[in-house]
């Protein structure tokens, strides 16, 4: 791997390709896009969180003037049985306040809404089960009464869906040698991923059941094979083209319109466009899990920890699938422990179905170990950052969930942290400050990528995958490292899915890695080619080539008088030497390296309404390689934010009958600009051996420690732990109010 | 023999079994073998993630597998 100071491109801060057009209002997002002799279509939503369809009467709706068709879940195949299929239009039960129900299309947004008022639903209003230690009660009500404990038909239905465990060691052994022990209960509630851009897309169909979707997403590929699954149809019959993508975070993996979109489009042969509003995205989009997490952690006097258990339970929401799992593996991921129990529980409630936000299942259960990790510190009587470095994995340790870390850069990062200026100079008196370390998995998975190769030698690059946080920038800066070229030569695109190789969604921290991997395949393919015309032009073996700095020429040795040949050079005479220029990569990427931070919040508290200000952050975090340092300082930053809003205010606030009271921005509170500091960021490098470039994923881990961090800085400050988020005024308030 | 390891939610697919050790030169292999003492397990193993030497993979199949090779089955892990 060449060192960092070799490096041309990789590294420096160019301008996003897509910048302009998204800074001057050009770019095209999701509810941008309509198509002549175009429908709406709008989705009647279940007033009761729990309740029996007996009868849906479709008939009045369709015959209003302007509606072109109504539709329920009979109108979808009944011989798919898929939970999605189930979420996007209910069946035999409304799961959730908000579950669709029915949908129209209509020539107008507002006769769409008059139509779902003349569609006649009867139900059986059932009681719903919203709190977690409710629904794991074995007489609790029921949200499914066919769901069996980890698929074991001989058990009783429950709304367990499914338990985890992980142990490694004695744990009993290794309490009875701890000289301090902790042990802690704490609640994370759910939070949404408050993407700015409400779902949205348009469908349209032939009468030969070809099929086009315009739509936001993460990933088109995984929209595609969600919507033939649905509607029981072939991949092949599917056309899906991305839009610009504002804000997914997770939330943008999974779909809710598309299917309906097409079947309306399908029914009425004409273009449908759906968008949610706001108060749809909260009442009726995965939110993440909320959470139930308890924590004991014993260690010896120099702080070596000697035992841990978790207990984690997940709400998945009405159907299962939490991110349990995740939460289970990534607990004590940052420590190297030899004796641990961890059991996770997967929990269904009367609740929308949860989907992945950020590092799906980590800031909730790391939440409770990282506080854990603090009170352990307060109890030794040792700095947090040096009681982590006593027990941090690293290269070598055996991860709690199985395999041994191959290179990682935790150490490194809590030593940047110990040096960092921030770190070093003590806050105030008023100011109260907390550590915490994130980590993430990371992830590989599938991606293609083409370079062709214009006759002036200007560089294109297309892929597959959506780009949410300036990928496109990374694939160009990569492009350029490998051909040798400048970064203002190479555009990158975008493809549909019939325009581009399989691309897996941009998610996990995957894109940079995996796409970006597929990209420097694909240029050295170029580059093989090109070493091949100029060995023909030279008449020389392509052994004989090399490529260096962007041209090709002989290799040291060779005995011949030739001027280098640029890549606009060969591009030159493409049509001499062989054709166009075309380099294609497609793979399934492994090694995706994993992502450990540190950060430390430091925060003043109003103790006359409880209000928590955070007065500085401070985030450090290994990228393995900043390809795009900006754009790697912007997901700390961004991810950090999330991180605070979840911490200090974000939460979904029912009533006893399963209604979110605060479905919308003036009353879910995510932070705003002037409620932050400056997000202080130092990339630390500890390059991935698997990327050519060292690359690891860097969006998923920003927003794991932040929580724990803004919690233990509470606890500096008031001198008590408040063991639940939100840390919100009246929250804190209270807590302060019963300390007193 | 490469020592394989099942997580605890996987025990109900291997009769309780949490580890054993398996002749094998890849990872189709292991499957397969695996396949023939618990009929039914290759489309759950097929499904789930696995480490094979501290390497995480998302979709194994040809991937090598030596005789001092520790390999995991994990939980698919997702993203946002």
């Amino acid at each position: 791997m060449a060192e960092a100071a070799n490096f041309k491109a990789i590294g420096t801060r160019p301008i996003r390709p897509d910048g302009v057009e998204k800074v001057t209002g050009r770019a095209n997002f999701g509810a941008d896009l309509n198509l002549p002799d175009m429908l709406h279509g709008k989705v009647l939503r279940s007033p009761h969180a729990h309740a029996r369809i007996k009868r849906i009467d479709l008939t009045k709706a369709q015959a209003m003037e302007g509606v072109y068709a109504a539709i329920s879940s009979a109108d979808f195949p009944q011989e798919v049985t898929l939970s999605l299929s189930k979420n996007i239009l209910a069946r035999d039960k409304a799961l959730y306040h908000g579950h669709a129900l029915a949908a129209v299309a209509a020539r107008t947004p507002r006769i769409a809404e008059e139509a779902l008022e003349r569609i006649e639903v009867e139900y059986e209003v059932l009681p719903p089960v919203l709190i977690l230690d409710d629904a794991m009660q074995e007489k609790s009500t029921l949200v499914s009464e066919d769901l069996r404990t980890n698929d074991d038909e001989s058990s009783p239905p429950s709304n367990i869906a499914a338990t985890q465990r992980f142990e490694r060691g004695d744990v009993t052994q290794g309490f009875a040698e701890a000289d301090v022990i902790v042990q802690e209960e704490f609640r994370v509630p759910s939070a949404h991923q408050g993407y700015i851009e409400p779902h949205a897309c348009v469908a349209t169909s032939n009468p030969g059941g070809r099929v086009t979707i315009w739509c936001t997403t993460q990933g088109p590929f995984e929209v595609r094979s969600a919507t033939a699954g649905v509607l029981n149809k072939t991949v092949s019959d599917i056309k899906v083209i991305p839009s610009e993508i504002g804000g997914g975070f997770g939330g943008k993996t999974v779909v809710y319109l598309e299917p309906v979109a097409v079947r309306l489009s399908e029914l009425t042969g004409k273009p449908v466009k759906m968008v949610m509003n706001r108060e749809e995205v909260f009442r009726a989009t995965g939110p993440a899990s909320a959470t139930l997490c308890k924590i004991k952690v014993g260690a010896k006097k120099d702080g070596r920890i000697t035992a841990a258990t978790a207990w984690l339970a997940y709400e998945a929401g009405a159907f299962p699938g939490s991110p349990v799992g995740p939460g289970c593996m990534s607990v004590f991921a940052p420590y190297d422990i030899d004796n641990f129990l961890v059991e996770g529980y997967d929990v269904l409630v009367n609740k929308p179905k949860v989907a992945a936000y950020r590092a799906p299942g980590a800031p909730q259960s790391m939440h409770a170990m990282e506080c854990a990790i603090d009170e352990l510190a307060q109890k030794l009587d040792m700095d947090p950052i040096d009681l982590r470095l006593k027990n941090a994995a690293k290269e070598g340790t055996v991860a709690p969930y199985g395999p041994k870390f191959p290179p990682i850069g935790l150490v490194e990062c809590l030593e940047a942290a110990k040096r960092h200026p921030n770190y070093v100079n003590k806050p105030s008196e008023e100011v109260g400050r907390g550590v915490a370390v994130g980590f993430w998995f990371n992830i590989g998975m599938q991606s293609s990528a083409e370079v062709t190769i214009a006759e002036d030698g200007a560089v294109s690059i297309m892929e597959g995958s959506p780009d949410i946080g300036g990928s496109r920038a990374s694939m160009c800066l990569m492009a350029a490292e490998t051909l040798g070229v400048p970064y203002e030569t190479i555009n990158a695109h975008v493809g549909d899915t019939e325009s581009t190789g399989f691309c897996n969604l941009t998610g996990g921290s995957r894109t940079t890695f995996a796409t970006g991997l597929a990209v420097v395949k694909a240029c050295e393919d170029v580059i093989a080619q090109c070493k091949a015309r100029a060995a023909m032009t030279w008449e020389l073996d392509v052994e004989q080539v090399a490529w260096r700095d962007g041209q090709a020429v002989p290799k040291p040795g060779v005995n011949i008088d030739v001027d280098p040949l640029s890549l606009a050079d060969i591009a030159k005479t493409m049509s001499r030497t062989g054709g166009p220029l075309l380099g294609r990569a497609s793979l399934n990427a492994q090694g995706a390296g994993a992502c450990f931070s540190v950060n430390w919040t430091d925060v003043t508290i109003d103790r006359e309404t409880g209000k928590v200000d955070v007065k500085a952050f401070t985030a450090i975090q290994d990228a393995g390689r900043a390809i795009h340092p900006s754009y790697v300082e912007g997901q700390m930053q961004g991810g950090a934010v999330q991180g605070l809003g979840w911490a200090l205010n974000e939460e979904y606030i029912y009533d006893e009958n399963g209604v979110v009271e605060n479905a919308s921005f003036l009353d879910y509170r995510v932070p705003v600009a002037s409620d932050m500091p400056m997000i202080d960021c130092e990339i630390v490098e500890v390059p991935n051996p698997s990327h050519p470039y060292g690359v690891r994923g860097v969006g998923e881990t920003p927003i794991v420690a932040p929580l724990a961090a803004t919690s233990n800085a509470v606890r500096d400050l008031l001198g008590f732990r408040i063991n639940d988020l939100p840390l919100s005024p009246p929250n804190v308030l209270a807590a302060i109010d019963e300390a007193d | 023999m490469a020592r394989v390891v099942f997580p605890d939610h996987l025990h109900r697919f291997t009769d309780g079994t949490h580890e054993l050790e398996v002749d094998c030169s890849s990872f189709r292999q292991l499957v397969r073998i695996l396949e023939q003492t618990w009929p039914g397990i290759e489309s759950v193993l097929t499904s789930t993630m696995v480490a094979i030497d501290g390497q995480l993979f998302q979709d194994a199949w040809f991937e090598k597998i030596s005789p001092d090779s520790e390999v995991f089955f994990l939980q698919r892990i997702e993203g946002g």
